[in-house]
């Protein structure tokens, strides 16, 4: 099981976000996922709605966002649950960050089909710019976290940073990609192999390559 | 005799053309589903039984009589529904991600055809909640599909009522466990439920619930489309049809491919991937399966066929196809050891030999990996790794066990020698 525990209660806590509710736009978001699910089964949405609350979170403090206890509570209050049974859910389901974050998560996959391609080098290139696993860089810039299989083997090995992947990396690349990011520049997401699409078997197709030009349709051999 | 495009179902796997809806109609996902639908679903149930597809998630259970279970009518007024598991977390596994933002139609027509099937009334997509920008295609797809009439009231015009919902995860692979996933639909921690009752008869909200995996589903379409008998046309007697695989790890290119099932080992990777990195010497052991599998040495993996019954014979599994490669660089005690702490930091923490278990079992291997450790205990971790198996509610503790008996299967005097190696140094050092 993964050790999670949440930000202490503090008065300075509740004074920050005890007052805590959606903006317009993410009230009327909150309401088209609700419906998303039969009547009086509204708790399914607590999932999503968790989502949507850390994301405000982290537009407001203009980072990743996480759930302070408070914005916990005012999740159980929409869908009229108990807060326990939210917070056993943000607490088991690795997302939900429990701790402030900084303005770039930067999630270092380490299972074994990253470990086979490299991915100690790229852990190893996070700590020297002075990451440390677990916790933020002083400049507010940077969260380091190892996570388990993100599911890009064929292009390994990959980070997650906030809402995109960057897959094949290599420690420059990896600069490459920070670089740009602290600059304020959004860096070409997906693989990061020069003249490599997505996970084709990179600069020899060996299927499909008529699919590369054109929407070719395969109905009339068949 | 290689698998021809024109017989690939997946043929924007690479994302070279667009996912959207006008482009997906030209490659022919959605012409004229109605008149699929009008065969009634028994026909369509028999038509997927008779092709032989085996779930893609893993376990390899016959699809078609998997959706044959569902009640044919409600006696009570409860709906039924189906759960499509994109929460596509077992390390290696990287095919859902690809038919999710490449072809997303391909999955949205098979959930309504599916659906049909069983006489469900909707069903929810449960996608892994890193997959964020797959997410966001998949939700684009099912709105362009609503647009379309396609889903939704009077699906494709055949009289169906049926609705299409996609709900992220957010980061726990039990959920790809099938009751898990019901549980986490309901808005709780993803702890598998007892079985039974069993989905079909008490699955999502209590209802009669089939869970299947993309790719099943996704290829049901084509299957209808071009019969029963063109799909079991591929593969060996009981491992029918074409797969999707992921190859990682130690080859030359690695890839994520649409086969013929039962292709062999190096067929496989010779035509896709390049060859090994070094050559075939060099290679070591390959995790076939998805990494709850057991792993396979190279002189047993080589002329292997890629299925379900060719790779239990050599002692381990199809699973999802999500083929790791490993050469002779490889500390494999480490490969084996961070594979033990995937499943420790993914317990759910229900059953106490899984809890407990892959905490223990990951620190003795990681001792192991050092050699710090005395022999007896290779032996002791083996007891253990039978006590977790088969004494939990899901198969997580298996999943656990099984990469440990299989290092210590075939890797054991390489267990052995750390372990001298250490102990010499220690006398050196007294």
């Amino acid at each position: 099981m993964a050790d999670r525990h949440p930000e202490p209660d503090t008065p300075e806590l509740r004074a920050r976000w005890g007052q805590f509710d959606w903006t317009g736009e993410n009230a009327a978001k909150a309401r088209e996922i609700i419906a998303r699910y039969p009547a009086g089964r509204q708790r399914s949405a607590v999932m999503p709605l968790l989502d949507l609350a850390q994301r405000q979170v982290g537009a407001i403090d203009n980072t990743q966002g996480w759930l302070p206890l408070p914005v916990i509570e005012f999740v159980a209050r929409v869908l009229d649950m108990p807060a326990i049974r939210v917070l056993e859910v943000a607490t088991f389901y690795t997302m939900y960050n429990l701790v402030p974050v900084g303005r770039f998560h930067v999630q270092v996959c380490g299972t074994t089909p990253c470990m086979l391609r490299g991915s100690d080098a790229i852990m190893a290139r996070c700590k020297a710019r002075g990451m440390v696993k677990g916790h933020t860089t002083h400049d507010g810039l940077f969260t380091l976290t190892e996570v388990e299989c993100m599911g890009d083997c064929a292009s390994a090995p990959m980070v997650q940073i906030n809402d995109d992947n960057y897959e094949d990396l290599t420690p420059e690349r990896l600069d490459h990609v920070l670089d740009a990011l602290v600059a304020g520049r959004q860096p070409k997401t997906g693989t990061q192999e020069p003249g490599r699409h997505t996970v084709e078997p990179v600069g020899a197709p060996t299927s499909l390559i008529a699919m590369t030009t054109e929407n070719h349709d395969y109905r009339g051999e068949w | 005799m290689a698998l021809l495009d024109r017989d690939r179902i997946f043929t924007n796997l690479y994302g070279y053309q667009s996912w959207r809806l006008p482009a997906a109609r030209v490659r022919g996902d959605w012409d004229n589903t109605s008149a699929l639908l009008a065969r009634g679903r028994d026909a369509i149930i028999q038509e997927m039984k008779d092709s032989g597809l085996r779930g893609r998630g893993g376990a390899g259970f016959p699809t078609g009589m998997k959706w044959s279970f569902m009640p044919k009518e409600s006696k009570d007024g409860r709906p039924s529904f189906l759960v499509v598991n994109a929460d596509e977390s077992e390390p290696g596994s990287c095919k859902d991600r690809e038919i999710i933002r490449h072809d997303p139609h391909k999955l949205i027509e098979g959930a309504l055809i599916a659906g049909f099937a069983m006489g469900a009334r909707a069903a929810y997509i449960y996608i892994r909640g890193e997959y964020i920008r797959e997410a966001e295609t998949l939700f684009a797809a099912v709105a362009e599909a609503y647009d379309a009439g396609l889903i939704g009231r009077n699906a494709c015009g055949s009289g169906y009522d049926f609705d299409v919902f996609v709900h992220r995860g957010a980061g726990a692979y039990i959920c790809g466990e099938e009751t898990a996933m019901l549980e986490s639909l309901e808005g709780k921690k993803g702890q598998p439920r007892l079985k039974p009752p069993f989905p079909a008869g008490a699955g999502l909200y209590g209802c009669p619930t089939t869970v299947n995996n993309v790719e099943s589903i996704a290829v049901a379409p084509t299957i209808l489309r071009r019969g029963a008998a063109w799909f079991a046309g591929f593969g060996r007697d009981n491992n029918k049809g074409t797969k999707l695989f992921q190859i990682s790890g130690h080859v030359e290119r690695p890839c994520v491919v649409e086969e013929e099932m039962s292709i062999p080992f190096r067929e496989l990777i010779e035509r896709h991937c390049g060859g090994i990195r070094g050559g075939w010497d060099n290679l070591l052991a390959v995790i076939p399966g998805g990494s709850s599998v057991p792993l396979v040495p190279a002189a047993e993996i080589m002329d292997a066929p890629m299925d379900f019954d060719g790779l239990r014979a050599v002692g381990s599994g199809l699973g999802t196809a999500a083929v790791i490669v490993m050469d002779k660089s490889t500390d494999i005690v480490r490969a084996i050891s961070r594979i033990s702490y995937f499943y420790k930091h993914e317990s759910c923490g229900q059953c106490t030999p899984c809890r407990e278990g892959t905490g223990w079992m990951w620190r003795v291997m990681e001792r192991l990996r050092t050699g710090d450790a005395a022999v007896e205990e290779i032996d002791m971790l083996q007891q253990v790794t039978k006590q977790v198996e088969g004494h939990t509610i899901c198969a997580l503790g298996d999943a656990a066990a099984w990469p440990i008996q299989g290092l210590i299967r075939h890797f054991r005097p390489e267990i052995e020698r750390r372990i001298a190696e250490r102990g010499a140094l220690r006398e050196a050092a007294e």
